[in-house]
């Protein structure tokens, strides 16, 4: 079991979105009855066939790393956070899509999360402010999921999308907008993670 | 002539209140937040507005501003106006929202909204009856009626706020309380954090791969057919559910020992950051402010034993007994109008800044402790309320502090009410607010 190898992959978003519930969904394919706010980290891992039916099929084990809190928190939450930014194979940003103002917290989220891989290679170029050429060489890959589509009234839905749709731009990365109380499995698709 | 300009004056600060009210909503409430429902912002203003052209007018009775009758009449229309928001517009708006979180009363929004209204104002009147606050000559809808109902949970709010400043204020300022932390702590705990998080990690992959299997070899089982196959596949499911929920437990447990972990790292942090403020020069004045602070609670705590054991309700304000101490045993003679005057307003002035300060930190700290995407609307309409209640008691008990001649604005439009039992009520409720919190308080100070 151990001679598997481990993706990590971090899940970060504001509180509320819907980390914990998107989860729990992955890897007990099951939806989540009764989400309490997440102190610390929870951790919890899907057994995934890469290239499943090829013969390159490798089995992964993909940890799911759920970081509670806001991206406004005090800077001891902040530095404590960071121990679990250490060598991250991937990221996943969740927004919720009723509330635009968690979309934007996402850059800062990813701020975050990014400068604490690349302090130790290079120079640390922007202040805090978001910078778009970190996002182009950036060797990470992100997903980008907005939670609670169905909450929105149908007539907005357009302009959601498009919203969602810049912002997947912005951060170089692959777009998946789920509904509130999902079931089925086949929505999300962690063959499109590629890792090289 | 004279009214109008006095009016314009009040209009205008009235106006520039309302505009902090909205900037304070939008940069610090609800910076997470999409505002969807502007009535909500609005009606928080409007509180606030109103709320601080009270002390204004207080101040302004204290300076002799504007002529005595402006003041009169503005006094009376803003408790008017204040009453009404705080006792119809807020509890109507936070019914109406809390109807709409409601999946199943979707329909008679507006109904139930003033069902649940006429609820908390059955309450509400209920609340005066086990209260000496009035005496029986005024009738069923006067102004005191309602001021001294508003007074009674507002001055409980304030003796609970104050009871936990209390306690909370030496350890926040003071520096003699910190624990002595080294970076070498910290690293040792976050080192025992990702320990645990890696056991966690290894746990849950016992637990899906057994699962995997589980669900793999359940497949070949249903092929199999016969009397010993339903056997076998009754016992080997047995001990791999057992072992999973064996690993399960053992997993929970760990769960929480990372939380506990994490949530002790963080104050680790935390302190560490207090101790490296503390050698800076902002730190030092905070330092310096804390043991003034501490003396000060302790007086409080003290002057309120002494009211409640000896039955004794102060007469006199803090000002007017300075200045009669320093003139009468140190001697010194002054001009006891003039300083009298100045003293007062700025004892006022401090008390009032460092109030609405004080709560506005504590209601957004608040907010954000408890508020979550669909409760923020109801919870901030909540804040409003409190904001409200509070600032109609403040003004009540601050005729304490004030000398004689000035409390003539504030006893005229409230008329009879029974203030002593406010200041009792607050001291009674200061006590035992103080007294279980620092019970409660988790002793952190250790040799």
């Amino acid at each position: 079991m151990a001679s598997l190898d481990r993706v990590k992959v971090l899940v970060l978003g504001d509180s509320g979105v819907g980390k914990s519930s998107l989860v729990h969904l992955i890897c007990q394919n099951q939806v989540f009855g009764n989400p309490s706010w997440t102190v610390g980290c929870s951790v919890d891992v899907r057994v995934q066939d890469y290239k499943e039916g090829t013969p390159e099929e490798k089995t992964f084990y993909i940890e799911l790393w759920d970081i509670g809190g806001s991206v406004g928190s005090a800077s001891s939450i902040k530095s404590t956070r960071a121990v679990f930014y250490n060598s991250v194979n991937g990221i996943i940003l969740v927004h919720d899509l009723t509330n635009k103002k968690s979309s934007q917290n996402l850059y800062r989220w990813s701020m975050e999360a990014l400068n604490k891989d690349s302090s130790p290679t290079g120079v640390i170029v922007s202040n805090g402010d978001y910078d778009r050429e970190q996002f182009v060489e950036n060797a990470v890959p992100l997903l980008l999921i907005g939670t609670k589509f169905d909450q929105i009234p149908e007539n907005k839905r357009g302009e959601v999308l498009t919203r969602t749709a810049f912002l997947s731009e912005d951060f170089n990365a692959e777009e998946i907008n789920l509904m509130t109380g999902f079931t089925d499995r086949k929505r999300f698709n962690f063959k499109s993670l590629h890792y090289d | 002539m004279s009214f109008l300009v006095d009016s314009v004056i009040m209009f205008t600060s009235q106006v520039l209140f309302f505009g902090f009210g909205w900037l304070f909503f939008m940069r610090q409430l609800f910076k997470d937040y999409e505002v969807r429902q502007y009535v909500v912002q609005v009606v928080f203003s409007v509180t606030f507005a109103f709320s601080c052209t009270m002390f204004e007018l207080i101040i302004f009775e204290i300076l002799g501003a504007l002529s005595s009758t402006s003041r009169y009449f503005h006094w009376k229309l803003n408790l008017y106006v204040i009453l009404l928001v705080l006792i119809f517009v807020v509890p109507f708006y936070i019914a109406y929202f809390v109807v709409s979180n409601i999946r199943l009363l979707q329909r008679q929004k507006l109904l139930f909204a003033c069902m649940v209204w006429f609820t908390f104002m059955y309450f509400f009147w209920k609340l005066g009856d086990p209260f000496p606050i009035l005496s029986p000559k005024h009738g069923i809808l006067s102004i005191e009626q309602l001021i001294s109902r508003v007074g009674v949970i507002g001055v409980t709010l304030m003796a609970l706020l104050s009871g936990f400043g209390a306690v909370n204020c030496p350890y926040t300022y003071m520096s003699y309380f910190l624990r002595n932390v080294t970076d070498s702590d910290i690293l040792a705990l976050e080192r025992r954090l990702l320990q645990t998080m890696d056991m966690i990690v290894s746990k849950k992959k016992r637990i899906a791969m057994t699962r995997r299997q589980m669900y793999q070899r359940g497949e070949d089982q249903n092929k199999q057919t016969g009397f010993w196959g339903m056997i076998k596949s009754v016992t080997s499911t047995q001990t791999g559910s057992e072992n999973l929920s064996l690993i399960q437990q053992e997993v929970d447990a760990l769960e929480e020992l990372s939380r506990q972990l994490f949530l002790e790292t963080v104050d680790l942090q935390a302190t560490k950051e207090r101790i490296e403020y503390s050698k800076t020069f902002q730190g030092k004045y905070f330092n310096f402010l804390g043991y003034f602070f501490s003396i000060y609670c302790v007086w409080k705590i003290f002057m309120a034993t002494i009211n409640i054991v000896f039955d004794r309700v102060g007469k006199t304000d803090p000002v007017t007994r300075g200045i009669e101490i320093t003139v009468n045993y140190l001697g010194i003679q002054f001009d006891v109008k003039f300083w009298s005057q100045h003293i007062s307003f700025i004892l006022v002035g401090i008390i009032i800044v460092t109030s609405i300060r004080g709560l506005l930190i504590t209601l957004t700290k608040f907010f954000y402790a408890i508020s979550s995407s669909k409760s923020s609307n109801v919870i901030v309409l909540v804040l409003a309320q409190i904001m409200g209640m509070y600032f109609v008691s403040s003004v009540l008990l601050m005729r304490m502090s004030m000398p004689l001649e000035y409390r003539s604005i504030v006893t005229e439009v409230l008329g009879e009410l029974q203030f002593n039992f406010y200041h009792r009520w607050f001291d009674v409720i200061f006590l035992i607010c103080y007294s279980i919190w620092e019970e409660s308080r988790p002793s952190k100070s250790q040799p």
